[in-house]
């Protein structure tokens, strides 16, 4: 192994916001749940006592709050990382609907800069101008994560799925090096697309990445299947994080961490729990399989 | 190698383009109006680039296009694909005028094109299976449809864009509404009358913010249509349909399915009487290359393979897209002829822009 060391279990947030990929009536009670900010910091309160020691979050606004609260009381949250998720797909998505694509990205861009009154002149944008903007928006989303550590930065999947589909991988290699230069952080991509994505990231010289994707014994959302994902992951070099183990609850806890335990190169599970009880059983379960 | 130009690089074109351009049989070139947009895509993406639509039809030896520009410019931009012999998949609502949707409809089968619309909705699992116990009679013969859409689109007055215009096609009647009504045409085809059609405008200037409607089949079901896309109380666009029937009732989402049979049904497996539950993590085949949620893989890559072998798989040919198109226009011509009138207290609007209370905008 080489990189940044990470956790055997990685705490993630899509239950904090209301993200449930099987209900809505599931996503709504949980949105009611942690409708208080307070409501997510009892439940991360939770998961530090058991344990865990990685928070790996979206760029919402309200982890800005979350961040402040870490901030404020560091005695209490010692050795807390943070693995920031980027970007906050949302807000983007919906700029686009209102601006369209070069609008919702100079949306969100300082008013003053230079870039910004070029790309709204229609200019060519030179490569540098592009590495730039890709800069820019970076540092905007971990302003939020300012003093905090953050040894790994992940590049969301609508990003990187775009991107990889579009054939732009070079902004993958972009991204790897800002945040290893300005950061001192190690990049991370989350994907529904492994085996395509460690094609594109061995194109531009990404070694032994750090990949986050489903990773569940049923297939879901595994793009080409179990038997291509396993296949991969026996072959490849990837520093793996399986997500989506459960498939929002299609598979018994047990059952779904035993089999994904079983699977070569995977480093890490993210998994999502909104009391402690849940979080103390999967880390018992995820104990026992280690031993 | 199939050879396809994607037209129109906004939100759809851009993830159409994404889809199409992993696929590994095929060869994609650009075109948009945007040279920054270009600019970029040039030289990160290795796509051959245009800015000229015509030029590209003309030059790049194309099989195939997908057109996903501004509503308005639909119609035109087939037409010229199929007259050149091109397979076309066009983005949602396909015309503004569903004559002219009905004549590229004709004009594509005249020429064996393959002709696809982007009504994703009839590739997401739970409404596939919906189709299927309506058809198998699950819920025996149905009487009435609740079909609804809501979602967070406009949530206050702003500025004008071609997807807050209805002229160009913008709206929630062309926007969020087609949806549901597009699956209410798989199930039922064309309804035979539509009546107390609403267009309210809530925050929007010059569209409708929200849709409601009555349909009615002869020998058919009733259907009630709600759509409402300035409801910040969704995180994102939710869909619904709602089937009563003499033998039970099936709630579908893109999430799951619910149904409630009063009997089982002979040949129907994994059906009992009572409720049965089904979601999507069961409904939903993975697919291929995964960007949005796996209909929109689905229908890219049905196109695909039906331009490769000449054999149309997919639900969503022009002929049912007319049909979509023909529904909203009646929507659009009912709510115009029947004013309903205003509340007599309705409290005075925080901001200003809206007109009017349930208001009846001109149509059109």
């Amino acid at each position: 192994m080489s990189g940044v060391a990470m956790d055997r279990l990685l705490f993630g947030d899509n239950q904090f916001f209301g993200i449930n990929h099987m209900s809505e009536e599931k996503a709504r009670a949980q949105a009611l749940q942690f409708r208080d900010t307070a409501a997510i910091i009892a439940v991360l309160d939770a998961a530090y006592d058991e344990g865990l020691r990685t928070f790996m979050c979206t760029t919402h606004e309200r982890i800005g709050e979350i961040c402040d609260h870490v901030r404020a009381n560091p005695g209490r949250y010692q050795g807390f990382k943070f693995y920031p998720c980027m970007p906050y797909a949302h807000k983007y998505a919906n700029a686009a609907t209102d601006h369209g694509m070069v609008g919702a990205v100079m949306h969100f861009m300082p008013d003053d800069g230079i870039l910004k009154t070029a790309v709204r002149g229609g200019v060519s944008l030179a490569r540098k101008d592009v590495e730039g903007l890709a800069k820019i928006l970076v540092d905007m989303e971990m302003k939020m994560f300012r003093g905090l550590e953050t040894p790994v930065i992940f590049l969301q999947n609508v990003v990187v799925d775009l991107l990889l589909g579009m054939g732009m991988k070079d902004s993958f290699r972009i991204f790897h090096d800002y945040v290893a230069e300005r950061y001192g952080a190690e990049a991370g991509f989350i994907t529904m697309n492994l085996p395509a994505l460690l094609d594109a990231l061995d194109a531009v010289g990404i070694e032994n990445p750090i990949v986050c994707s489903n990773l569940n014994k049923i297939g879901f959302r595994v793009s080409g299947g179990v038997e291509a994902y396993a296949e991969t992951l026996r072959t490849r070099r990837v520093r793996a994080i399986a997500m989506s183990v459960l498939a929002s609850g299609a598979i018994p806890p047990r059952e779904a961490l035993e089999w994904v335990a079983a699977q070569p190169n995977v480093e890490a599970i993210v998994f999502g729990a909104s009391s402690r009880k849940n979080i103390r059983d999967t880390r018992t379960i995820v104990e026992g399989l280690q031993a | 190698m199939v050879k396809i130009g994607v037209a129109g690089l906004g939100k759809m074109g851009i993830s159409h383009f994404s889809i199409v351009n992993s696929h590994p049989q095929t060869q994609v070139d650009v075109c948009d109006s945007s040279r920054t947009v270009l600019d970029v895509l040039g030289r990160y993406t290795g796509a051959r680039v245009w800015r000229d639509y015509d030029a590209m039809l003309e030059e790049a030896g194309h099989d195939a296009v997908i057109v996903a520009t501004p509503s308005r410019l639909h119609g035109p931009m087939v037409r010229k694909a199929l007259e050149r012999g091109l397979h076309v998949f066009c983005e949602k609502p396909f015309c503004l005028d569903w004559r002219e949707a009905e004549e590229l409809a004709a004009l594509a089968a005249e020429k064996g094109l393959v002709n696809q619309v982007g009504y994703h909705y009839r590739y997401v699992g739970a409404f596939r299976e919906m189709k299927r116990l309506v058809e198998a009679g699950a819920i025996g013969t149905v009487t009435h449809v609740l079909a609804e859409a809501y979602g967070p689109v406009v949530l206050k007055p702003k500025g004008t864009t071609w997807r807050t215009d209805r002229v160009e096609g913008g709206g929630c009647l062309y926007d969020y509404a087609a949806h549901p009504v597009n699956l209410i045409n798989w199930c039922f085809g064309l309804p035979a009358h539509v009546s107390g059609s609403v267009l309210g405008a809530i925050f929007s200037a010059d569209t409708d913010d929200e849709v409601y409607s009555t349909f009615a089949y002869d020998g058919g079901p009733s259907v009630h249509l709600s759509v409402n896309w300035s409801d910040e109380s969704y995180r994102k666009m939710s869909t619904k349909l709602t089937l009563t029937g003499t033998g039970g009732r099936i709630t579908a989402d893109r999430q799951e399915i619910q149904a409630y049979l009063r009997a089982p049904v002979p040949g129907l497996e994994g059906y009992d009487a009572g409720w049965n539950v089904k979601y999507t993590t069961e409904l939903t085949p993975a697919v291929r290359f995964y960007l949005r949620g796996e209909e929109y893989s689905a229908q890219i890559d049905d196109f695909v393979d039906a331009v490769r072998d000449g054999t149309p798989r997919s639900p969503n040919g022009f002929a049912g897209a007319a049909e979509t198109d023909r529904t909203l226009a009646r929507i659009v011509d009912d709510a115009a002829r029947a004013p309903v009138a205003a509340p007599v207290a309705a409290p005075s609007p925080r901001r200003g822009q809206r007109r009017g209370w349930f208001g009846r905008r001109a149509a059109r």
